[in-house]
Parts: structure tokens; C-alpha cells; sequence
């Protein structure tokens, strides 16, 4: 029998990002017996890495605007591909969880009369999104952690789960993993898991996410015979440093453009103006003096076309990058310098200020950045119930970015904290409400528990076998450049039968030295977790024979109607792990009401 | 351009001791410390522990000693570095060895739980207001990035492991001054900070020098919060002023108790 070490627990939530530790609370303030693990230190998740701020209607800045504005802005940001009881949640709860930030010590900037202030961005016709200058998320992240230490709660850090193991009846009762400073092997049982594990970008050679961004979640999910749906569906964030190639993909906030940025091509033209798509065109500024106007009054001027939703950018970004009038190295301008004052900059935008001038040595109060398209953010995941956050397979609950559903074919700007939030708190209440109506202690096979660590270890006992890093670079060429922001038949069928050849690489990788604070190691058991989310995200990108929303096939250019109203679901039936196969099958969207329906008829 | 390297000296070793290790690297343009360890590990040395995650240096996981001093590896580029010279990276001196790079930091984590929580007053019908001006004092504090490399610095503890129990450091100083300062918060730390070892800071700004979000620890967090403490401490009329100002703050005992 293997050597591993057993906690139990009611609720245990993998992953202390935003979403993570929003459930916790949840759950501790529930008074269940709630533990939280995450793969890095406490306060380091991938969460402190947003910027721009979190989209909530709170009407302090636009009378205007409500939940209804704020559900249809995410919908067709969404290009209608959404949960839409996802989205009205989401969009009636927002401003209820950032007030409560508030009274749990977040300091958000304000307004003149001392409210929360608020801040324009892409696809949201009103400025919605509360912010802390350049680095919610920090914020963000800072106050949940700080509650969540105030309330006493166990926090296991640094450490990976590797599976999740359901008892006799098919609940999910345990999770497998290990301490990355010892290396030793852990098991947790509990009556209810939350996965709130972040995203998948680490496939792919540019993006913004860190290293833990490798679908641990997503894959678990897969593997314990969870649906996944939308996996085609991945965010290429229109703005990320090109240069130096080192920081190639890290983030550019869209909130540049929110306070007063604009895009330029290599002959100073703002070509945003070109790529406006029809569903945007009656909301869109037609020409530069209007779009100037519209950052004073929202009323009686239309949206500047540099602030359409993250898609339309993006493609147009690549588009004018194929025609030969891109930046020195790939992007295009992005140019603030020459509209708002320096002092404006540096106090609105600190971070691009400092991360501009010590990565690339430029300053953004004098001169353009270059930026172009990055991976950014998966809006596929784990089909989840809108109302408690419940995957398919009972005792499991996934919340953030690993759940699926909410932003459709492509997310807006600042619906992502929101949705850490709206979501976290909900998973929490429905683990919670799972786990107390669940009978008897939690129980799993302890042949399984070995099972997976063995595996787990074997890349130590090999002979030989391809280095894991190597594997990891030949994911991210293949992904890259045939699973990118522009997609093909052709090559999504040649990516699907390089990813089948990776996975039986993955399977027979070699680590040298032992298993503490061993990142070769770590890497080798990131890489089937990369593998599975890489084969869903091709699967689907391979079915869905249209473009929409972060899903672009140029051997499909537009949208098919059909195709708007289903899902690509994914999952494993009979046959579950990473070397089993993962079906796929189109599934009806749920129907939108009435009186929803009726918030796009009016076209208001 | 294409034959130049860069040597890096890394320190390799555990709790039981260790040495540094020469690895010569192909040069490539633009690249920070990070990105060096990197290329180490995908080629020659696979297990060469080092903690990291954004490598935009907005999660400060990871901090180091390059070439003596206090940095973050993501956000040091290796044009900024002496030329033709070994650039040496060790881990932070302050806290126990974990393998390589890593240090365990946890002690940062036990002073944070001591730490009384925030506690807003009373919310006034339609919402808290507070004017920007009052919450930048605040947000100054609320950049930091827990990169610990201020805990680092501080010879308090650096070179006196037996000051730790008693110390909470720079970064918990200004997390007391945050709270101090909040607009809303009712309770008041300065009992607890001075029980902290605020009194034991000599005001010599190391920390101040090396920290990534340039907050101004000493000057901003620390001799506010001693000034603060001094009044609560020693001066009646001072406490006396803060009463008829309205500002009522809860004792360390009652913050303590929660």
C-alpha cells in the first residue's frame, strides 16, 4: 500500500483564486468543518493578475444603467452562446458581492460624491466595472484572503490534486495529490468538493496565465465523468505585450482603453473603425469624433469602436497584422500617451507604467505600446447548475473559470471577477447545502488512492523517456499554431492526432532526482491535465463549424444559426481516465424566457 | 549576438547545506532572471527548485538574492546586470531553506494570523461613502504583494533568528497601518503593534529600499504607526483629541478577542 497521509473534511475546495475563496467562506460560515488547497502560497492565484476591475451595475456613475443593461451586454458579448439564468444571476447579484468586499475591507476607488467608482471597457454600455486603479484583482484576492485567515480556516498550500475518487454510489468523496515541498502524498475525503482551478492557457505558448493555468480542474472533472461544455470557446485577450519575446502574452489591461487608449496600425490609422461587426454597429461611433466625445457623455455619443468585445478586437489586431501594417515586432500601436496627460496615466494605470518601463523600457507616457492577441481565458468548463453550481456528478461543484456556461463563446471584460464572486458564493452554499444532507462519512477504494499515486510517482522509476518540459513545448507549438486564435479543419484534425501522440509521450515521461519541490516532477504531472483540456478544446473547436465569439474557422467565417443553439458537450462514459477517449455530442441550449427575449427585441 | 552567454550561479542545496552551481546559457535579448532559470530547467537541471507564478511581478512568489541584493527574478532584466560577470541567485536569507531557491515562508503567514481582523462602523442607510483622498492612504499599503522580501531585508530578524516570536516585520507594520488608517475600521491595533516589536524598528529603510511596489514602508506605514502608538501610549491629550473627533476605535484587547 502507498505512503500518503488522510484528511477529512465537509467541504473541501481545490484552488484559493478568487472563486475559491469566495466558497470557502461560504462554507465556514456555514460551520462546516471546510478546508481550501491550492497549488501555490496563499494570495499568489492566478486572480491577482487582473487589472481592470469587476462589472457589476451598481449605477453609481451612469443612472442608467441596471441588471437587465448588464445581462444583455453579457449575452451578446457572448454571441448568445450563454447559460442565460447564468448570466441574469450573475448580473443581479454582481453589485450585492462587491458591496459586501467593501465591508470586508476592500478600497476600492471612488467616486466624487465617495461611492465606488466606476470604470468604462469593452462591451458594457454604461461604466460598470469597480476598481482599485490597475490591480483588482489584487484587491480582490487580498480581501478574501484576509477574511479567510480571520475566520481560522485550514489552508493547504502548495499543493497539487491530481483526482478526484467517488464512492461505491458515484459521489465524489475523495481527492488525491501532493505537498509540492515534501513531495508527500495526500488524501482528503470529504462530503463535497468545489474544483475552482482556473484555466487552461498554459497550453499554449503565448498568454497571459502563470503556470498553474493547466486545466487541473477542467481534466479532473473530465476523468470523474463530469460534462464539460464550450471547450472550443478560449479568450485570446486582443492586448498582450509582443516585445521583449520573453514577456511575449503578458497582459495589457483593456482598462488602457477604458480611460482613453486607442489602437493605431503601422500608418497611424485608428482601424478599429474598419471592423465593426453589424450586431455592434448601431451603438458604435462611426467616426473619431464622436467616439472622443462618448468618454464625457455616454448619452448622447456612441461607443468608441476600441472598446468591442475582446473577439472583435482580436481579430481585427490579426487582421491587420496579416495585411502588412502591424508594429516592428507583430502587434499594433497602442497609443495613450498622446491623449491623456502623464499624470492621468500613472495614477489610473501604475501597473502598465512599471510593467512597460522595467520589462521593455518603455514609457507609456511618451510612447505607443506594442501589443497584440494572447490566450487569455477559457470560457469552457464544467456544466454546472446555475443555481448551486453542481456539476453532473453529485458531491462535485466547480466555480470561476472552470465552470462553463456563463460568458458563452466569449467573455466581457470584468464579468470575470464578478463571476469569481457571484459563483464562488454559490458553490459554497451548494456544496454546503450537498454536504450536510449527505448521509454517512465519505468513503473511496484505497486501491484507487494507490492506483493514482503510483502513477503519479512512476516517472521517477522509468528508464528512460521524454524530458517533460520537451513534451510541454510540443503541446504549446501544437496548440499554437494549429489550435490558435485562427482555426481550420485541416489543421485542428492534424492537432487532434498530435495531441493523441503527446498523450502517449505524457504517459512515459522520466524525472530524475525525488519528488520535493521537484519542478520537473511537477511539470510531469501538470502534462495530463494539459493534454485532456487540449484534446476537449480541438474536439470542439473541430465540431462547432461556424465562427463565434473566441471560436474563429476561417474555413467557416460566420455564424451559423444552427449552431447558435446548441453546446458541444464532453464527456467519458464507460471508459474514464487520461487514456480514455472523450465523447462529444451537440446539446439544445436551455430556452431563454419570454420576458429576456423581449430585453434584445426592443433593441435598447 | 548569437555566441554570447550569460552565466548564472545558482545555490543548490537543502536544509542540510548547499553550494552554488555554474550554469553558462545561450544569450537572448530581453530576457529577466526568470526566464533564465527557466531555459536551466527545460535543459540541464530539471529539479532546480524555484517558486514562481505570474512572472509579471504582480504575485510576488518570486523573490530572491540576485547578486546580493532583494529582487523579484521576473522582474530583473539581465541587461540591468553587470556584463561578462557570473550573475549569482540565491534564495532569501531570512527564512528556512525548503530545496534551491525556495525558502519556507510560513512564518509570514502565522504573524498574519494575528493580525485582528478589518471592522467596519455602523453602514449609514444608502451605503459607506469615503472621498478618494482618504483611501489612497490605504491603497498605498493595499499594493503590496506579499513578496516578502521587506521581512527579508530587515536585519531585525535577518541576522536575529531569536527576534522572530516577537517581530512581525515590515510587511505586517504597514498591514497594521492599512487598517489604521481605513476609513471605516473601528478597531485599534496600536497596542498590538507596539506588542509586535514596532518599537524594535530603527527606522534604517531597507525595507523601504527593496520593495518591488515602491510603497514607502518607513516613511508612510512605520513612523505614522510609531507616532500613533506614542500617543496612545504616553500622550493623553493626543488620545483625548481623537475621542472629540468622533474617531472611536475598539482597545487591542477587545480587537484581539475578535
Amino acid at each position: 500500500m502507498a505512503d500518503y497521509e488522510t484528511h477529512d473534511y465537509d467541504v473541501v475546495i481545490i484552488g484559493a483564486g478568487g472563486a475559491g475563496l469566495r466558497a470557502t467562506i461560504e462554507a465556514k460560515e456555514r460551520g462546516l468543518r471546510t478546508a481550501v488547497v491550492c497549488k501555490s502560497l496563499l494570495g499568489k492565484a492566478h486572480t491577482v493578475m487582473a487589472e481592470g476591475g469587476m462589472a457589476a451595475a451598481m449605477a453609481h456613475v451612469w443612472k442608467e444603467d441596471n441588471w437587465q443593461v448588464h445581462f444583455r451586454d453579457t449575452m451578446r458579448g457572448g454571441k448568445m452562446l450563454n447559460n442565460w439564468r447564468m448570466a441574469q444571476i450573475h448580473a443581479q447579484e454582481a453589485p450585492d458581492r462587491v458591496y459586501e468586499l467593501e465591508r470586508w475591507g476592500a478600497l476600492f476607488d471612488r467616486t466624487k460624491d465617495g461611492r465606488i467608482s466606476q470604470r468604462d471597457f469593452g462591451g458594457h454600455r454604461y461604466a460598470r466595472l469597480a476598481h482599485v486603479g490597475d490591480r483588482t484583482g489584487l484587491e480582490l484576492i487580498r480581501t478574501l484572503q484576509q477574511k479567510v485567515v480571520a475566520m481560522d480556516t485550514d489552508v493547504f498550500m502548495e499543493t497539487k490534486i491530481l483526482r478526484l475518487l467517488a464512492d461505491g454510489e458515484g459521489r465524489i468523496s475523495g481527492a488525491v495529490g501532493y505537498h509540492r515541498p515534501t513531495g508527500k502524498m495526500v488524501l482528503f475525503t470529504a462530503k463535497a468538493f468545489v474544483l475552482a482551478t482556473g484555466s487552461i492557457g498554459k497550453s499554449w505558448k503565448y498568454t497571459s496565465n502563470s503556470w498553474e493555468s493547466v486545466g487541473d480542474g477542467h481534466a479532473m472533472a473530465i476523468w470523474a465523468g463530469a460534462d464539460v461544455i464550450d471547450m472550443e470557446c478560449v479568450q485570446f485577450h486582443p492586448t498582450g505585450m509582443v516585445w521583449p519575446l520573453s514577456v511575449r502574452g503578458i497582459l495589457v489591461t483593456e482598462g488602457v482603453r477604458g480611460d482613453g487608449g486607442v489602437l493605431r496600425n503601422s500608418e497611424g490609422t485608428r482601424f478599429m473603425f474598419n471592423y465593426v461587426a453589424d450586431m455592434f454597429r448601431a451603438e458604435t461611433a462611426d467616426t473619431e469624433e464622436e467616439a472622443d466625445a462618448w468618454y464625457d457623455d455616454h448619452i448622447n455619443n456612441r461607443r468608441t469602436p476600441d472598446l468591442l468585445p475582446r473577439d472583435e478586437v482580436a481579430r481585427a489586431i490579426n487582421s491587420e497584422v496579416k495585411a502588412g501594417r502591424g508594429s516592428p515586432h507583430g502587434g499594433v500601436f497602442l497609443d495613450i500617451a498622446s491623449r491623456r496627460s502623464a499624470e492621468y496615466i500613472r495614477r489610473r494605470l501604475p501597473s502598465m507604467y512599471h510593467q512597460f518601463m522595467e520589462l521593455a523600457g518603455v514609457d507609456i507616457t511618451a510612447e505607443p505600446m506594442e501589443v497584440g492577441p494572447t490566450c487569455h481565458y477559457m470560457m469552457g468548463g464544467v456544466r454546472v447548475d446555475p443555481e448551486t453550481q453542481a456539476a453532473t456528478v453529485p458531491g462535485l461543484f466547480a466555480a470561476g473559470e472552470v465552470a462553463g456556461g456563463m460568458h458563452g463563446s466569449n467573455r466581457l471584460g470584468g464579468n470575470s471577477l464578478s463571476d469569481l464572486i457571484v459563483f464562488g458564493r454559490r458553490a459554497g452554499l451548494g456544496a454546503s447545502d450537498f454536504a450536510e444532507g449527505r448521509s454517512g462519512p465519505p468513503s473511496v477504494d484505497p486501491a484507487e488512492v494507490d492506483a493514482v499515486i503510483e502513477g503519479a510517482l512512476a516517472p521517477f522509476t522509468r528508464g528512460s523517456g521524454p524530458n517533460p518540459y520537451d513534451v510541454h513545448h510540443e503541446l504549446q507549438d501544437t496548440m499554437q499554431s494549429l489550435v490558435g486564435i485562427i482555426r481550420n479543419g485541416p489543421e485542428l484534425t492534424e492537432a487532434l492526432a498530435k495531441l493523441e501522440d503527446l498523450k502517449h509521450k505524457t504517459a512515459s515521461v522520466k524525472i530524475d532526482g525525488a519528488p520535493s519541490y521537484n519542478p520537473g516532477w511537477n511539470k510531469a504531472t501538470d502534462l495530463p491535465s494539459m493534454i485532456t483540456t487540449s484534446i476537449a478544446v480541438a474536439q470542439g473547436a473541430l465540431n462547432r463549424t461556424e465562427s463565434r465569439g473566441g471560436h474563429t474557422r476561417e474555413d467557416y467565417p460566420g455564424p451559423d444559426p444552427e449552431m447558435g443553439k446548441v453546446n458541444f458537450v464532453q464527456r467519458q462514459t464507460t471508459e474514464r481516465g487520461f487514456l480514455a477517449p472523450i465523447s462529444i455530442n451537440a446539446e439544445l441550449l436551455p430556452e431563454m424566457p419570454a420576458e429576456l427575449r423581449a430585453l434584445f427585441e426592443e433593441g435598447k | 549576438m548569437d555566441d554570447e552567454t550569460v552565466t548564472i550561479r545558482v545555490w543548490r542545496g537543502d536544509e542540510n547545506g548547499g553550494e552554488f552551481t555554474d550554469y553558462v546559457m545561450p544569450a537572448v535579448e530581453g530576457e529577466v532572471v526568470l526566464d533564465v532559470i527557466h531555459r536551466i530547467q527545460a535543459s540541464t537541471a530539471p529539479d532546480l527548485a524555484c517558486r514562481w507564478n505570474c512572472k509579471a511581478g504582480k504575485c510576488g512568489s518570486c523573490s530572491a538574492e540576485i547578486n546580493g541584493l532583494p529582487r523579484l527574478m521576473c522582474m530583473t532584466r539581465m541587461d540591468t546586470l553587470p556584463e561578462g560577470e557570473p550573475v549569482t541567485v540565491a534564495p532569501m536569507k531570512t527564512f528556512p531553506i525548503i530545496r534551491d531557491l525556495v525558502t519556507d515562508v510560513s512564518f509570514n503567514y502565522e504573524v498574519a494570523k494575528t493580525v485582528p481582523a478589518f471592522e467596519p462602523g455602523p453602514e449609514p442607510e444608502g451605503g459607506y461613502r469615503m472621498m478618494q483622498v482618504d483611501v489612497e492612504r490605504g491603497q498605498e499599503f493595499r499594493k503590496c504583494i506579499e513578496c516578502f522580501m521587506c521581512q527579508n531585508v530587515c536585519h531585525v530578524i535577518r541576522d536575529h533568528e531569536e527576534n522572530k516570536p516577537k517581530y512581525a516585520g515590515p510587511r505586517f507594520f504597514i498591514r497594521f497601518a492599512e487598517l489604521e488608517m481605513h476609513p471605516l475600521d473601528v478597531n485599534d491595533r496600536r497596542e498590538l503593534a507596539h506588542q509586535q516589536g514596532l518599537g524594535m524598528c530603527n527606522i534604517t529603510k531597507c525595507c523601504t529600499e527593496v520593495c518591488p511596489e515602491h510603497i514607502k514602508i518607513t516613511d508612510n506605514g512605520i513612523i505614522p504607526m510609531k507616532e500613533r502608538v506614542v500617543d496612545a501610549r504616553y500622550d493623553p491629550v493626543a488620545w483625548l483629541g481623537r475621542k472629540i473627533l468622533g474617531r472611536s476605535k475598539k482597545s487591542a484587547e477587545e480587537a484581539s478577542a475578535g
